[in-house]
């Protein structure tokens, strides 16, 4: 019976069943942030998870980015695992000097004699009209430090899946959780097979032009390759999951087989993730390609608040859409 | 596939007026090519005995593409045309090593039947022209399936070639040579359909091409606009007492004056003639002024009457009048097609007053002139009806600036203004 095998699911509550699951199978996992005990969550992530596990395991922090990602780090050295929740992406630029200079560091600079398996848990992207200081996708350029591992999930699967793997990883990683997929709701199976954390994601196959997205823009990368299917336009749909260090060899090899590849990204174009994926599909795809790559990203503005001006400086599918056709000239 | 205008990517061969073995000379006419403007008699620019045609008529290629081979007379010493010789007692010696052999060796070498050269790469255009189009993957293919990229049609964006496009072709190629008929005759497209088909399909692709030609012109060139009111009543008078002296047929019209003016003109300024290549300005060595000339059933062309600046009115009138009837017949010639230094144009006929023209890339400059018309005009505290033109310059502002734009034109007038002169 299917309804043994799958139950109904939003991500929310995907990201707190991994969450319940870490914290009963390892005694050294605890969740730290901002408002994660008593409130639930800024996100709801974390709610009830106090009462079963008490204020030991689930830790309320001062509002200090900088304190507690230090704590974590230092905690993940004392041989602890600890999950840090930082509330978006945008605040952990408070604590950057401890991602970068502490946790991404340590490993190599003490001749690997300590390991800081940390996982940092943020939100991130935009949509909700909460602003410009709540908005941004700053994924990319953390995306740039060497000693990171970066996880965007952007389905159920990958929100229930991806903290084990993450917290058995003797680096820290952290993980963006797109603060428009909260709410997402699906089928999910009970007991879901072990997730891997090294390889993006074939969504869609397709054989005309290779879609590429990750976390937020993989429903927008979907919807437009459902339009271009209804104009005749086959296109592969790639979720890159990992964002750090990006799974070349799953990009290169369907960009090789399309010839043709759009990146879908919430970050600015300017030196961005999608910057980064089009060096490297020129780098190793060049004599495949069919026509210059393409990216759909954020307008350069901090992201506005009015709804329209908002939804208007975000990557929309009819705009992926009409870089897709652009791309097949007569073809499209 | 010579470069017949700056806009022309492809032409198609019509004819051929040389057969392998003809002996031609400089200036000669070999082939008749259908640019999308017109017909067009090709020169040849070198001396020799045509060796091989290459692309055979009702072909379309790609500006820049090998036509035809040719080698030098008997007699002639190798080494002055493409070193194509290789002198029969020494085949193994490299060809590009001028033949070391007595002259008599040599020309009996040079009636031997030659080596085949193998043809050059179709693409290799000249430098000025802009690369084709292909698309990393669909060069990659073309080599590996032996596509001659030059007869692939693209469909990607800007016309790029695609991989699509070059598996089509290599499609099409096999159909092709399994539809060669026995003879081994080439298949070549039936002239006299491919005629009328033409015409209607050549005002389309003349539209195109204008448009694409203008398009290009206003997005790219800063253009900037002069005009100055030019008193004729010198250089009318000077003309009717000239024509009286004449036969009606040897009569000269107003407009060669006006041309004579801006090629006289544009010799002496040389930041007005020339051309805007490679963010650079390139001054041409002469005067070859463009003619706009209007085609009956819509369209335009602009050939050049050479070095209209060392011609004499006589020569001039000649030339412009050659030049109209072989545009509206269709059958210029490639030299007067390869890009003029600088043109004209004259609305004058069809009572326009003042045209501000549209620069033809990558020349920098146009002068226009409208109708000559009485108009009171005071000069030396008196008001007289003088014949007055208008005359406008549109100018490149990368090439040249205001001031310069200015005295060009006071040029134009001061030397309207001494007929006798011209």
């Amino acid at each position: 019976m299917s309804a043994a095998a799958t139950e109904t699911v939003t991500y929310r509550e995907a990201l707190r069943a991994a969450i319940r699951e870490a914290l009963r199978t390892d005694e050294r996992v605890f969740l730290m942030g901002e408002d994660v005990g008593a409130y639930g969550g800024s996100f709801g992530v974390s709610k009830g998870l106090l009462e079963e596990f008490g204020p030991e395991r689930i830790r309320d922090t001062p509002l200090s980015e900088s304190a507690f990602v230090g704590a974590g780090i230092g905690a993940a050295m004392g041989g602890m695992r600890p999950i840090v929740e930082v509330m978006t992406v945008n605040f952990c630029l408070l604590a950057l000097d401890q991602i970068m200079n502490n946790a991404a560091t340590i490993t190599h600079m003490s001749g690997g004699q300590f390991s800081i398996p940390l996982v940092i848990r943020m939100c991130t992207g935009a949509g909700r009209q909460v602003a410009a200081q709540h908005s941004h996708s700053l994924e990319g350029w953390l995306a740039h430090i060497p000693g990171l591992k970066l996880l965007a999930p952007a389905t159920l699967a990958d929100a229930r899946g991806m903290l084990a793997p993450a917290l058995a990883d003797p680096n820290p990683v952290l993980i963006f959780e797109h603060g428009g997929l909260y709410n997402m709701e699906g089928e999910l199976a009970v007991d879901g097979e072990p997730i891997e954390i090294e390889r993006a994601a074939i969504r869609r196959a397709g054989a005309d032009a290779t879609l590429i997205a990750y976390g937020g823009t993989l429903s927008t990368a979907l919807s437009a390759a459902e339009e271009l299917a209804a104009a005749g336009v086959d296109a592969e749909v790639i979720d890159l999951r990992v964002l750090r260090p990006l799974d070349d060899a799953t990009l290169i090899g369907s960009v090789s087989r399309t010839h043709r590849a759009v990146i879908v990204d919430e970050g600015w174009r300017s030196g961005s993730l999608a910057a980064e994926i089009s060096a490297r599909i020129m780098e190793q795809a060049f004599y495949d390609l069919d026509a210059p790559v393409a990216r759909v990203c954020t307008a350069e503005v901090p992201i506005p608040y009015p709804r329209h001006l908002e939804q208007a400086a975000l990557p929309q599918a009819a705009t992926v859409v009409a870089a897709v056709q652009q791309m097949l000239g007569d073809r499209g | 596939m010579p470069s017949l205008g700056a806009d022309m990517e492809f032409g198609k061969l019509l004819e051929w007026h040389v057969k392998p073995g003809d002996l031609v000379k400089r200036g000669d006419i070999v082939a008749i090519v259908d640019t999308s403007k017109a017909e067009i008699e090709v020169e040849i620019f070198e001396d020799g005995v045509i060796d091989e045609l290459v692309v055979s008529e009702g072909t379309r290629v790609p500006v820049g593409a090998l036509l035809a081979t040719l080698r030098p007379a008997a007699g002639e010493a190798p080494g002055t045309l493409e070193p194509t010789v290789a002198a029969p007692e020494s085949p193994a010696a490299p060809r590009a090593l001028p033949a070391p052999e007595p002259a008599a060796s040599v020309s009996e070498a040079a009636v031997a039947p030659l080596p085949r050269t193998p043809p050059p790469a179709p693409l290799a255009a000249p430098a000025h022209q802009d690369r084709p189009r292909v698309s990393p993957v669909a060069r990659r293919v073309a080599e590996s399936l032996g596509v001659d990229l030059g007869a692939v049609t693209g469909s990607g964006p800007a016309g790029a070639i695609t991989k699509a496009d070059v598996e089509l072709a290599a499609g099409a190629a096999v159909a092709a040579s399994a539809a060669v008929p026995s003879e081994g005759k080439a298949p070549v497209e039936p002239a006299a359909p491919a005629a009328s088909v033409a015409a209607a399909d050549r005002q389309a692709a003349m539209r195109q091409a204008i448009g694409a030609l203008m398009a290009r012109s206003k997005r790219e060139i800063p253009h900037y606009y002069l005009e100055t009111q030019i008193d004729m009543s010198s250089a009318l008078a000077w003309l009717r007492e000239e024509n009286d002296r004449r036969a009606v047929t040897a009569r000269l019209l107003p407009s060669v004056l006006l041309l004579s003016a801006v090629a006289r003109a544009a010799a002496e300024t040389p930041a007005f003639n020339g051309f805007w290549v490679e963010d650079a300005f390139r001054p041409a060595g002469a005067v070859h002024l463009g003619v706009a000339i209007s085609l009956r059933g819509g369209g335009l062309i602009a050939p050049a009457l050479l070095d209209a600046d060392r011609k004499t009115l006589d020569d001039l009138m000649l030339g412009l009048r050659d030049l109209v009837g072989r545009a509206r017949s269709g059958r210029l010639r490639s030299s007067e097609m390869s890009d003029p230094t600088i043109t004209v144009t004259n609305l004058g006929e069809q009572g326009v007053d003042l045209v501000h023209g549209v620069i033809y890339p990558p020349q920098v400059a146009l002068v226009g002139f409208g109708a000559i018309r009485e108009r009171p005009w005071a000069s030396e505290g008196m008001i007289g009806a003088r014949p007055v033109t208008h005359a406008t310059l549109a100018a490149d502002h990368r090439a040249s600036d205001g001031h310069a734009g200015g005295r060009f034109l006071a040029l134009i007038d001061r030397l309207l203004q001494k007929p006798e002169e011209l």
